[in-house]
């Protein structure tokens, strides 16, 4: 594979790469406008119009919630039946019997849909990206409630901006504080910790986030930190908690709980006295540490171009990072705008995750789809159940996590359902399924393999389109 | 794969799924090979870190319950719910209860203190290193697990080890060919004929991921399609949940003389930072289910226990001490379980380090004392009577044997 790409197996590999996969429509715009002018319209989303979206959107309520009107709406069990009680078995409504498992298959239909059908592709798949690196495990107690503010508020707003303010968010969130069992340290010298009695919870330091945001969100396993480091950087996030999280689910500063002795992170002297800003520092101490900007480039570049990215990209993309001073949009143009990025070895390099995948499917067939269950548990028994990673380190972005036998043969029962319109709530139109050649030239611009072309020449009606979209070429991007 | 056998599935091409012929001489040979009744290996990895110091309690160290104020489980007699005793020093979680019987009849043996002597605390470092069998070397490429079988002769059933996960675990990954599957029920194509073509279009593939791929996929949905009618329904009642589905089918292979030697299941929830309780709690639910699944698959097997070593491991244990939540942080060394009928069991192995300030490691975590490979490899050898542990562990030298396989 020497051979540069042609236009037409550059612009599908743009779009396989910046896009849930590409469309006829989307593949005639980067033609009417360019590479570049395209790029830069998806790296500034908010200039693109997304009305069709935001239709799809607008039937699911718990998405404009607060955390305080989702815990109220959405209650646990036992408050529900406690309501219930108090208000009489007969008083109890349909509304207030909502179920908390609402709030999560409206989270997982609207990625989907977002995913599918928004036109800021680029960005979605950035927020995808984020949320991955940033994961919370929404089954996880109070963050059934606190994951939907999460991806709006915390995630969606950096998901192309500066990587600082991002982590910073994340810092704060509650769902974070939740998940990473942040929101209980304190520093067992403290007033907050030594009072209160035996129901008080936090009497002491915990290490869970420390760890996690050096290990996985900023400098890496490898990034030169040590086990004290570990425990000064906790002792740095104690007072780093929520108001309430079983009725408010707001962040909040408790300087009764604040360790505010002096701190030693990675060489760098935090005085005492610092309250909540000890905190801020070691975010900007992190944010902008070189190692950050490696670990950053490198898990893009993984995820852009290769599961083994080239040393070279790497390098620019963390040069950029250091320069841009953690700016998103410009380490993402540095790495798409690159020959690296379009080196004929790195075409159709990455397999699909199954999000990507079903995406791409629904994308390619221009279906129509409501995302019921059937579908999004599809991309669960591919392996990827969305919100639902429970280790901090997320979905993995490399082949070998996703084409065991079983996950293999879960992509073909979802490519045999969707194309024979067997899929709930989902509707591929008979044309699609008709013009069979201008399909094929969309998935696959450089012809079929093949074996590929072999089994399509074999097959009867509908079957050719499920084929090829089964086949290990629709499994690339 | 071996060549013999993609050759046969291609010349069969889209034959034997569609008319039934059974590759009946396939299934026959590879039950000769290895004999009607081979050994099987079992490994429960439970991920996140278990907190051995609350499974099987040192109740008689008094730094115990001076570490562990809110947490520590009470020792046998103190009440209505604590310790079981074991042996007078250490007592079982009371969750474990429905393990009691297996450690009595002596089918079940603890290794205390035991683990990966790497320092790392990272769940995912810890993780690999158990898995690929090279603590502080990440570039192993492969898992032990396959790495038992890549050393036998090349066998054409694809059933000899498999993993109940979704995704294809790095201790099973490797040259050997590894199946995952999450139930053997839903494990066929919803449209037989796009299956089949499908299986002639991997086959023919020169993308060589998908081709492997595709070829373990349906060889193994080809020959369980022929050999299901051998696999039992099971009577047994395991937990609700992927970890008790996982093991009631690993036990309906192991009936079914399929060649399985090598099974893997794993179980998650242990990460237990925050609130994780004492005998009842966080953790306690955990055990619960551990102990239910484990028992019932006992039960489940009964005499062919006789055959099965199931060992778990978890990537490190936790603080000595809790920390400031009623929980407790990672730490180092842990807690291995063995069972099986040709276990030493009833007895705790493993030399016991003692929980004072001045032995614990790093001055914060419970020594390790046996060193997780040596438990593996007695285990390899003696039960699976693999001999050539150097492929297996790399640059290790086992200690000398607990003794832990009659």
């Amino acid at each position: 594979m020497s051979t540069p790409l042609s236009q037409e197996q550059k612009t599908v590999h743009f779009l396989n790469r910046t896009s849930f996969g590409p469309t006829r429509s989307e593949v005639e715009r980067v033609n009417r406008l360019g590479l570049r002018p395209y790029l830069d319209e998806q790296l500034r989303p908010n200039s693109l119009p997304d009305n069709l979206l935001e239709e799809k959107l607008a039937g699911l309520k718990t998405m404009r919630l607060s955390n305080r009107e989702l815990i109220e709406l959405y209650p646990p069990p036992q408050v529900a039946r406690q309501q219930a009680d108090q208000q009489g078995q007969g008083m109890m409504t349909r509304q207030e019997m909502q179920r908390p498992a609402m709030i999560i298959v409206e989270l997982q239909q609207a990625r989907l849909l977002r995913s599918i059908y928004s036109q800021r592709q680029l960005f979605e798949g950035m927020v995808d990206f984020w949320s991955n690196h940033f994961n919370v495990f929404s089954a996880k107690g109070a963050d059934r409630w606190l994951t939907t503010a999460y991806d709006r508020d915390t995630i969606r707003p950096h998901a192309l901006g500066k990587f600082r303010e991002l982590l910073l968010a994340t810092a704060q969130s509650p769902a974070m504080l939740f998940y990473l069992d942040n929101w209980l340290s304190a520093s067992p010298d403290s007033p907050g910790a030594r009072f209160g009695g035996q129901n008080n919870r936090r009497r002491g330091l915990n290490e869970n986030y420390a760890r996690e945001l050096m290990e996985l969100h900023t400098v890496g396993v490898d990034g030169g930190y040590t086990q004290k480091d570990v425990v000064e950087v906790a002792r740095c996030f104690t007072g780093w908690t929520i108001r309430q999280p079983q009725q408010r689910g707001e962040f909040l500063y408790e300087p009764r709980i604040h360790d505010n002795g002096e701190k030693i992170v990675m060489g760098t002297r935090i005085p005492a006295g610092g309250g909540i800003d000890d905190g801020k520092k070691i975010i900007d101490l992190l944010a902008r540490h070189p190692a950050t900007a490696r670990f950053i480039a490198e898990k893009l570049a993984r995820r852009f171009i290769a599961d083994q990215p080239p040393a070279s990209i790497v390098d620019k993309a963390a040069a950029t990072f250091r320069q841009s001073d953690g700016d998103i949009p410009s380490v993402l143009r540095t790495i798409i705008d690159s020959a690296e990025f379009f080196a004929p070895e790195n075409y159709r390099a990455k397999i699909k995750k199954p999000l990507e995948y079903v995406a791409s499917a629904v994308r390619a067939l221009g279906a129509e789809t409501q995302v019921t269950h059937q579908l999004f548990r599809y991309v669960g028994r591919m392996g990827e159940p969305l919100f639902l990673a429970q280790p901090p380190t997320g979905y993995p972005d490399v082949a070998s996590s996703w084409i065991s036998p079983d996950m293999l043969l879960t992509r073909m029962n979802f490519i045999a359902d969707l194309v024979g319109n067997r899929l709930p709530g989902s509707r591929v139109a008979a044309e699609a399924l008709r013009d069979k050649e201008t399909f094929l030239r969309l998935i696959a611009p450089d012809g079929l393999s093949s074996a590929t072309r072999a089994a399509i020449a074999e097959s009867e009606g509908g079957q050719a389109i499920a084929l090829a979209m089964a086949a290990p070429e629709f499994q690339r991007r | 794969m071996n060549t013999s056998r993609r050759n046969f599935l291609k010349s069969s091409g889209l034959g034997f799924l569609a008319f039934g012929l059974p590759p009946a001489y396939l299934v026959r040979a590879a039950g000769a090979q290895q004999g009607a009744r081979n050994k099987t290996l079992v490994v429960v990895f439970q991920r996140g870190a278990m907190d051995g110091l609350n499974v099987v309690i040192p109740f008689k160290d008094p730094n115990y319950y001076r570490l562990r104020p809110n947490i520590a489980v009470g020792e046998p007699g103190s009440g209505a719910e604590c310790a079981i005793d074991l042996d007078g020093f250490y007592g079982l979680h009371p969750a474990l209860a429905p393990l009691k019987n297996i450690y009595d009849k002596g089918q079940l043996a603890f290794v205390q203190a035991s683990g990966s002597p790497d320092n790392t605390r990272s769940h995912f470092d810890a993780q690999d290193y158990m898995e690929i069998g090279t603590p502080g070397i990440k570039n192993t490429p492969d898992g032990w697990l396959n790495r038992c079988l890549d050393e036998k002769k090349t066998s054409p059933a694809p059933f000899r080890s498999v993993a109940l996960t979704a995704q294809l675990p790095r201790i099973l990954a490797g040259a050997a060919p590894a199946l995952t599957l999450s139930s053997l029920e839903e494990f066929r194509p919803r449209n037989i004929a796009l299956g089949n073509a499908l299986q002639k279009l991997y086959a023919n593939s020169t993308d060589p991921l998908f081709r492997t791929g595709g070829e373990n996929l349906f060889a193994a949905m080809n020959e369980l399609r022929q050999i299901e009618s051998k696999i039992p329904a099971t009577a047994e009642r395991y937990p609700a949940g992927r970890f008790g589905a996982g093991l009631s089918q690993i036990a309906r292979l192991i009936k079914a003389d399929v060649g399985l030697e090598i099974a893997f299941s794993e179980i998650g929830g242990w990460d237990t930072h925050a609130n994780q309780g004492g005998a009842t709690g966080q953790l306690a639910n955990r055990l619960r289910e551990l102990a239910a699944g484990l028992a019932a698959f006992h039960r489940d097997l009964g005499d062919r226990m006789n055959d099965v070593v199931l060992l778990t491991m978890s990537e490190f244990g936790r603080t000595a001490s809790e920390n400031g939540n009623r929980g407790t942080d990672h730490g180092h060394a842990n807690v291995m379980f063995a069972i099986g009928g040709r276990v030493r069991g009833g007895k705790i192995h493993g030399r016991w380090p003692g929980l004072a300030p001045e032995v614990l490691y790093e001055g914060r975590d419970l020594a390790l004392t046996t060193d997780f490979r040596t438990v593996c490899s007695e285990v390899v050898s003696r039960h699976l009577g693999q001999q050539e542990l150097t492929k297996i562990f790399p640059n290790f030298r086992p200690s000398t044997p607990l003794g832990l396989i009659a």
